[in-house]
């Protein structure tokens, strides 16, 4: 049995050398990874970060002696425990997979069979690979998910996946993974899909288990953060290469290379705070609701100064984006009055005219959807100057070049679709867009989430700038607490349709906290090692306190 | 109430619904024609008084709604009317007795063609997507996507060509009667069940190949893969359980396909099917008999739809073990 | 939030429409190639029939039956017309008819689908409830009871079949138009003041005519295979139009005496949606841009 192998420390289990792998795509093979070498010792965790593209998530995989179809590995090695991965045969690598190494998804949800209770799920390896027999094999999945904090341990293994929470199902996914006791165990972005406080109970559970078994394991990120709590040692990978590789506490205190600098990009974004009483837009008393029923806004009151920025952070569900279409019109408010420069503003988008339209202006959070792809950059920032200002052909064109460099882009941008530029181009393009019909206030809809971290930083600089040029007012709606902290003069903190604080930027992200505030802050991953570490200390101190 | 039972009875309901209406369309065809069904018969030098003998002969001279209820009510029960051929004779033709019997030999041929490609095109099709991009799918893929753009009579014909004529090992024609044997019967409908098989078994393999294609693809199957879920496991425990409502509607969409087809194949080989009747009734447009069999026609296709329907509902464990 | 598994984003080097015509041309299949080549000899065929044909269209140019000869290569048929005449002239008529239908169909129940898709409401629901009312009576059973209602004339085929197709034309452009609507791009429209010309022609349409112009071909397809299935039933195209459905029912009985005659009109529709479909495939190919086992 593989759990009585002993397991000496510092002994290799992976070695990875010179391993390219490319991807098919418009008919021709592309290189993903580009020469990779890699190493691994029996209980270390390493951590693979990057940006998209970068090939993390491929080089996970081929740790496995895996490609996915459309991949192929073209050159190198992979020796896992002495074994070659590549030269060996497909049943070779098929008992290794589920026993001695496992693999945790993104997602839970699509990972886990509809059709199959999770115990079943669970244990499925072990028993087929006759690891365990079910009786015990089942026993040990009831043990793991009470080592993994989940609720009712005994029973939620003869639950479906879609009966259990997505944070439930993440951490029934590692219980999966662990059930054979592997030597290794891939995370692939396992919590990028889940909100901010549930994200630390999983990485708390995920990081305890392994530390428990002391298994080896490699776990993939683009949140520098996240991996910093997980992780002994850190690989930064670029567009298939490595940049940079070195324990995590090294790493943190003094990287050496720039781009790894960047990847904290956001965080080091300061922007002094301004309080204004002008104020330009105010929501007060606001309720809204989809289809009558069920509260999405409940009594929101929110003031937007005038040439400031107010950030509404929130989870999902919270309702800060239905406030963005309240504020609109799309959806009109079932109760409450919005003010825009202190006359109430028509509820209905169809009641109000083309003047009020052009001052309330919206951006995105994906370009990709918010500009249609079948435009031209000079018709996309060119329609709001001709339907709200009236300006055709040079005129027109002329304004469009000054826009694009308003964003700094070149005119030669003018005649490209939104196929053809990266996924910050087209941000810059959306922000062109909404610019143009000169507005008092630009609604900002997660517009930086989708985008990596450095471009993140480009893009807020960038509305910061545009801020002090035009004094245009941004309502900046957000999950992610270093963009607040990065660029708000206020905050409006959400929760379940209602507004729990708000304030100047000073205010809310000093204490005292209301409960919510406080949970959503302390949960937000910090650029040090020891962070998870001090905060689940600080919350059984207060559990403990609480029941004393 | 369970969902499972309450969305069946809800699919089951709209099914009601769809059949109703598509009875109304089809009733109220007569009824949309400028002028009127008996004045384009009788020709623009019909009088008004032989217009409305004619009408008040087939009945016409009363108002829509009670003879759509009569007709419905009746067709209910299996009794679709009289012919409107031989009207002014002494008998009259009851038009459920003329159908009956040929309904008997479409199912027949339909049936026979169903047992053969169902199973082969499932089986066929599994391999091809199981295999894909294999010289197996390769060519089943060109193959298929060349017989699915052809004409039923061009096939049919080149197998009376071949099979019937130069061979002789059937009859062109297919010839049955009421007092045909069962094993005559399904020999001389072999020819025109082979053509329904080969134009259906195209279509079934390519939306089979697609559908298991479609679920292979899902992450769920990757993630068996990387538990070392053997090979026959992966397609047997997380495949398959989800497979059946793809497999059902791709199946029900075939069936109701090979009941349309049969319209051309049985003209063709003159196999004496409800298609036959239909297209004969429609060249002396004798709107009893058509509408009788447009009925027959759309409701098969509406129940086999319903039953992929039930048969998805069923099978979702989203429904069957709700939160 | 899922940007670290999208792959990098390549940025597409400019071309023009002609350049990526021929770069498109270049890796076509063979069987892409081969599905060009006989659509245009069809087109050719049905363009220039009168210059084409060695004889008229009705024009009797012999005895009836006749085996093929060097003045009528494939024969005459019933009355003593020459076969290969009615084939080339059969090209402009059938495909004529189904062009024109499949046109109509596309007008009505494209725009239908479009307005659908953009307003909602009661009158999405209304026509929708209509269609799926429709599309539960199979389209040659329901043309077969229409055209015994109306009566058997050219006209009235192309407005049954194409309002009986417009109903799946319907289906489908409402469901991608809807694809279209919901996205951001929409909504920003929306939010500008835009009015539904603006919305309709410049936002959703040039992004719905790919795939409308994919099913185009295998609308036309079978457009094309029901007229023929009608003709050949007797109730489709009226003699003495040559037409290639009813060549195959006027010819049939030869085939008992071991004479291909229906064969070849059968083969000429055959071959024909054999080459849409072929192209039709490596159109999907290349839009859906998704490949095998992804």
């Amino acid at each position: 049995m593989v759990t009585d192998k002993k397991r000496v420390k510092g002994e290799t289990l992976l070695d990875i050398r010179g391993l390219k792998i490319d991807g098919y795509s418009d008919d021709v093979w592309n290189p993903i990874v580009k020469g990779i070498d890699l190493t691994l010792k029996r209980g270390e965790v390493l951590g693979l970060i990057g940006e998209s593209g970068a090939g993390k998530s491929t080089l996970g995989l081929a740790a496995m002696g895996f490609a996915r179809p459309g991949c192929r590995i073209s050159a190198g090695t992979i020796v896992f425990d002495g074994m070659d991965l590549i030269a060996a045969s497909e049943e070779q690598r098929r008992a290794l997979w589920g026993s001695r190494i496992a693999y945790v998804a993104q997602s839970a949800a699509a990972s886990f069979n509809p059709a199959h209770h999770i115990i079943d799920q669970t244990v499925e390896t072990a028993v087929a690979h006759n690891i365990m027999t079910r009786e015990k094999a089942e026993a040990d999945a009831r043990d793991l998910y009470k080592r993994l904090q989940l609720p009712k341990p005994d029973t939620i293994g003869d639950r479906f996946p879609h009966q259990v929470s997505g944070g439930q199902l993440q951490r029934a996914m590692t219980a999966m993974a662990m059930s054979c006791r592997p030597d290794l165990i891939i995370f692939d972005e396992p919590t990028t899909a889940l909100d901010v406080t549930t994200q630390v109970e999983v990485l708390a559970a995920m990081r305890d288990i392994v530390e428990q078994f002391d298994t080896a394991a490699i776990y993939i990120t683009h949140d520098l953060a996240v991996v910093a709590q997980m992780a002994h040692r850190i690989m930064v990978l670029r567009y298939g290469n490595l940049v940079e590789e070195a324990t995590t506490r090294a790493m943190l205190k003094a990287p050496t290379q720039e781009y790894t600098r960047s990847l904290w990009a956001v965080r080091k974004l300061q922007k002094p705070e301004a309080i204004s009483d002008d104020i330009a837009l105010r929501i007060h008393n606001v309720d809204a609701s989809y289809s009558g029923s069920l509260k999405v806004l409940d009594n929101v009151t929110v003031q937007v100064p005038r040439g400031r920025t107010v950030a509404v952070v929130g989870e999902s569900g919270s309702g800060k984006s239905t406030l963005a279409r309240a504020i609109t019109g799309l959806l009109p408010p079932s109760r409450g009055e919005i003010y825009f420069n202190g006359k109430p503003l028509p509820r209905s988008l169809h009641e109000r005219d083309k003047d009020t339209l052009r001052r309330i202006q919206m951006i995105y959070q994906s370009a990709d959807t918010a500009l249609n792809p079948r435009q031209k950059v000079r018709d996309i920032i060119g329609r709001p100057l001709e339907f709200y200002l009236g300006l055709k052909g040079a005129d027109r064109d002329r304004r469009v070049v000054e826009l694009l460099e308003s964003i700094e882009l070149n005119e030669s941008y003018i005649d490209r679709l939104p196929g053809e530029m990266s996924g910050g181009q087209k941000q810059r393009i959306s922000i062109a867009r909404a610019l143009a019909a000169e507005p008092e206030i630009i609604i900002c809809d997660e517009v930086t989430s989708a985008l990596d971290q450095i471009v993140q930083e480009e893009i807020l600089s960038l509305l910061m700038r545009l801020q002090k040029q035009t004094n245009v007012s941004y309502l900046f709606i957000t999950h992610d607490i270093a963009t607040v902290r990065a660029i708000s003069d206020e905050i409006v903190v959400m929760h379940q349709g209602k507004v729990v604080q708000q304030g100047p930027k000073s205010k809310v992200l000093s204490p005292p906290f209301p409960a919510y505030t406080e949970l959503l802050l302390s949960s937000v991953p910090e650029m040090d090692p020891d962070w998870l570490t001090g905060l689940l200390a600080k919350r059984s101190k207060k559990v403990k306190a609480a029941t004393a | 109430m369970h969902p499972v039972l309450r969305t069946v009875l809800q699919r089951l309901g709209l099914g009601i619904v769809t059949l109703l209406a598509v009875s109304v369309i089809i009733f109220s065809s007569l009824e949309m024609l400028p002028g009127g069904y008996a004045e384009n018969i009788l020709g623009q030098s019909a009088t008004p008084e032989t217009v409305a003998a004619f009408k008040r002969e087939l009945g016409l001279d009363r108002p829509a709604t009670v003879r759509y209820f009569e007709w419905i009510g009746k067709a209910v029960q299996g009794d679709f009317g009289s012919s409107y051929s031989g009207l002014s004779g002494s008998m009259k033709r009851d038009v459920s007795a003329t159908i009956a019997p040929r309904l008997y030999n479409t199912f027949f041929l339909a049936a026979m063609a169903a047992i053969i490609a169902v199973p082969l095109s499932l089986v066929l099709g599994a391999m091809a997507a199981l295999y894909r991009n294999s010289w197996f799918d390769r060519i089943v893929n060109s193959v298929t996507l060349t017989t699915i753009a052809m004409p039923e009579f061009f096939i049919a014909y080149i197998l009376v060509y071949v099979l019937a004529v130069k061979l002789k090992l059937f009859y062109p024609n297919s010839t049955v009667s009421i007092g045909t044997p069962f094993l005559e019967h399904v020999y001389r409908a072999a020819l025109p069940a082979i053509t329904m098989t080969l134009v259906i078994i195209a279509h079934m393999m390519r939306m089979t190949r697609a559908a298991i294609i479609n679920l292979l693809a899902s992450p769920y199957i990757e993630m068996a893969q990387l538990k070392g879920v053997s090979k026959s496991d992966v397609v047997r425990r997380h495949a398959l359980p989800n497979a059946w409502a793809p497999i059902a509607t791709v199946i029900a969409f075939n069936l109701a396909y090979l009941v349309v087809g049969v319209v051309v194949v049985e003209v063709v080989f003159v196999y004496p099917g409800i298609g036959q009747l239909m297209v004969d009734a429609v060249s002396s447009r004798d709107m009893p008999v058509v509408q009788a069999c447009a009925l027959i026609f759309a409701a098969t296709y509406i129940l086999l739809n319903l039953l992929a329907d039930i048969v998805s509902i069923v099978t979702n464990p989203r429904l069957l073990h709700p939160k | 939030m899922n940007t670290a598994t999208t792959p990098a984003r390549v940025i597409k080097a400019r071309r023009s429409v002609m350049e990526n015509i021929r770069r498109n041309l270049k890796t076509a299949p063979l069987t892409a190639w081969f599905g060009m080549i006989v659509i245009l000899f069809y087109a050719i065929c049905a363009i220039f029939a009168p210059l084409l044909a060695p004889y008229g269209e009705s024009e009797i140019v012999g005895k009836a039956y006749q085996l093929s000869s060097p003045e009528n290569w494939l024969g005459t048929d019933q009355i003593g017309r020459d076969t290969l005449s009615r084939l080339i002239f059969g090209a402009r008529n059938t495909i004529g008819i189904a062009l024109i239908t499949t046109l109509i169909s596309f007008i009505v129940g494209g725009s239908l689908g479009v307005l659908a898709a953009l307003q909602r409401g009661v009158l999405d629901q209304g026509i929708s409830r209509v269609v799926d009312a429709f599309l539960a009576i199979p389209v040659l059973i329901f043309a077969l009871m229409m055209l015994a209602v109306v009566g058997k004339s050219l006209i009235n085929l192309i407005i049954i079949l194409a309002l009986l197709d417009s109903t799946r034309v319907f289906r489908l452009s409402r469901a991608v138009a809807l694809n279209s609507v919901v996205m951001d791009y929409v909504e920003s429209a929306r939010l500008r003041g835009e009015g539904m010309r603006w919305i309709v022609f410049r936002e959703i349409v040039p992004n719905i005519l790919p795939p409308l112009i994919t099913e185009f071909g295998l609308r036309f397809c079978f457009v094309f295979l029901t007229i023929s299935a009608l003709s050949f039933l007797g109730v489709g195209i009226q003699p003495p139009t040559a037409d290639w459905g009813s060549m195959v029912a006027e010819s049939k009985s030869l085939i008992s005496f071991g004479r291909a005659a229906p064969l070849y009109p059968a083969a000429a529709i055959a071959l024909l949606t054999v080459a849409v479909n072929f192209v039709v495939d490596w159109f999907l190919h290349k839009t859906s841009g998704l490949r095998d086992g992804h």
